[in-house]
């Protein structure tokens, strides 16, 4: 390893990076939904229409940011910082290449678990200021989701920290050099991926939201960069499950040595990211109790199997050489 | 059903095909797109197309319009305005005439109720304006110098109707008039 880099380097730098990539991903989700639905998406401003991104952005800002007379205004203004805030704090344990990470705690899954269950915080408190029913109703669902999948989003990342023994991020992509988790864990990523959608609750779990029933949910009464930040929010959150599962399961900044790791590290993210928004083009919402019956009964019994699963192997491996 | 199988639907029996449905749509990549992208590209409109109205001329290029004001009448939307007059032959002809663009449906009653085939919706909506009041067409922007879609057609040559320079039975086709006062046939 080299000398290692200063550190409000790679807090400028991730924090950059994660700006940066956040709003980028507006025009490539806008793009891609288009290329799945046989249509040519945002092309006119700019290359290949990225300038769209900084016209919206625009947009959001010359906007009337209006808070409704009936909310509450301190929560109301408060509850989009939340959610951009706590989103942001979970890349403090992300390691995107060796040495690169703003603090390799070693506890780095648990402050991850910790900050992004910190976001259901912004939902229920905008929710819950606007005073406006739709609002109250967004935020109840977004509560009672974030919450029960946040149950086994935690159980399945714990066959990964059973086969590394450690919470630390780095040391479990570092234990992937022979073998990438998802080979082992193959059921805990599925469940963790799940999971990682309804936490960012992207379709088909937007359940918070879905615009179809309960008008945009929580943010209903939301508008100009107040909703931007939301708006935000949930891009960075994808950012942020795409990486972890990366970090978890698919080795990280690993691989082939003729690209430099942080690379290996962006491109499977993105793949990630891509696969995200491939979901949000083809699936349907499920209802609110379907997606509930699905996470306490059928989710959350699997993770507990594949998680004992893995704990007598492990012990089993141990107390036989 | 009930809330059970619907349950296992999405969780259980379903799980395949939410895969497949997830292939299907990335499949979609290579499709043809369907946008038109429209200021460089048009959209093919087809001759019936229900767009502008104008007001077409006979091929003597006389004004086939007579104002006889059931274009006005068939307008449900009251955005025709115009005023009949006579010229020195005895020819009718609207003194001025006027649709209000911004309130027209396009529903091409007109062009139905018209005798003499002279008010005619043609193939053609780029008529976008800043100002409302542009919307309003006067008689000099409706009024083309052609024939629309009913070439041939000249309406004062086909009429019983004595204009000057043409009398009574002198029209195509029509049989001299009848004497009414003459006993032979």
């Amino acid at each position: 390893m080299e000398a290692p880099i200063h550190p409000m380097l790679i807090v400028a730098g991730v924090l950059g990076g994660v700006m940066l990539v956040a709003p980028g991903l507006i025009w490539l989700e806008r793009r891609l939904l288009a290329l799945w639905q046989d249509r040519y998406g945002p092309n006119r401003a700019g290359p290949f229409g990225v300038l769209v991104v900084l016209a919206d952005t625009l947009k959001l800002f010359f906007k009337e940011d209006w808070t409704p007379p009936f909310a509450d205004k301190k929560v109301f203004i408060v509850a989009p910082a939340i959610v951009v805030i706590t989103a942001l704090l979970g890349f403090v344990v992300i390691p995107f290449a060796p040495g690169f990470i703003v603090s390799d705690l070693n506890i780095g899954i648990l402050f991850f678990l910790a900050t992004s269950s910190m976001g259901a915080y912004s939902i229920i408190l905008g929710g819950w200021a606007s005073n406006n029913k739709y609002a109250l109703l967004g935020a109840m669902r977004g509560a009672a989701q974030m919450i029960s999948y946040e149950v086994f989003m935690g159980l399945s990342m714990m066959g990964v920290v059973l086969l590394t023994g450690s919470f630390s991020l780095q040391t479990i992509v570092n234990a992937q050099q022979d073998l990438w988790f998802v080979v082992p864990q193959f059921v805990g990523f599925v469940t963790f991926l799940i999971a990682g959608i309804a936490e960012t609750h992207r379709l088909p779990f937007d359940i918070p939201e879905s615009e179809s029933e309960i008008i945009a949910g929580f943010h209903s009464e939301y508008s100009g960069m107040k909703f931007g930040m939301f708006f935000v929010g949930e891009y960075i959150g994808i950012i942020l499950i795409s990486s972890i599962t990366v970090c978890l399961y698919f080795g990280g900044w690993l691989g082939p040595a003729f690209l430099p790791p942080v690379v290996w590290f962006i491109l499977k993210t993105f793949v990630f990211i891509i696969l995200f928004i491939l979901l949000r083009a083809s699936l349907p919402r499920p209802r609110y109790d379907q997606l509930m019956d699905f996470g306490w009964k059928i989710l959350l019994p699997v993770t507990i199997i594949n998680l004992m699963i893995t704990a007598a192997i492990v012990l089993f491996n141990e107390n036989s050489p | 059903m009930d809330n059970r199988l619907l349950t296992m639907d999405i969780t259980e029996t379903n799980m395949f095909s939410i895969i497949q449905s997830m292939w299907l749509t990335f499949l979609h990549m290579f499709h043809k797109r369907e946008t038109i992208q429209y200021p460089e590209e048009k959209v093919k409109l087809t001759t019936r197309w229900r767009g502008r109205i104008v007001l077409t001329r006979d091929p003597d290029m006389g004004e086939r319009c007579v104002g006889c004001y059931l274009c006005a009448a068939a307008c449900p939307v009251d955005c025709i305005s115009l005023q009949a007059t006579e010229d020195e032959h005895g020819r009718r002809y609207p003194e001025f005439f006027r649709i209000n663009f911004s309130r027209c449906i396009f529903c091409g009653y007109c062009e139905e109720a018209c005798p003499t085939y002279a008010i005619q919706l043609i193939p053609d909506f780029e008529m976008g304006e800043y100002n409302r009041q542009n919307l309003v067409y006067e008689k000099k922007d409706l009024l083309i110098d052609g024939q629309g879609k009913y070439p041939g057609y000249n309406y004062y040559k086909v009429a019983g109707l004595a204009i000057g320079g043409k009398d009574k039975g002198e029209a195509e086709h029509e049989s001299p008039p009848v004497d009414v006062k003459s006993l032979l046939p």
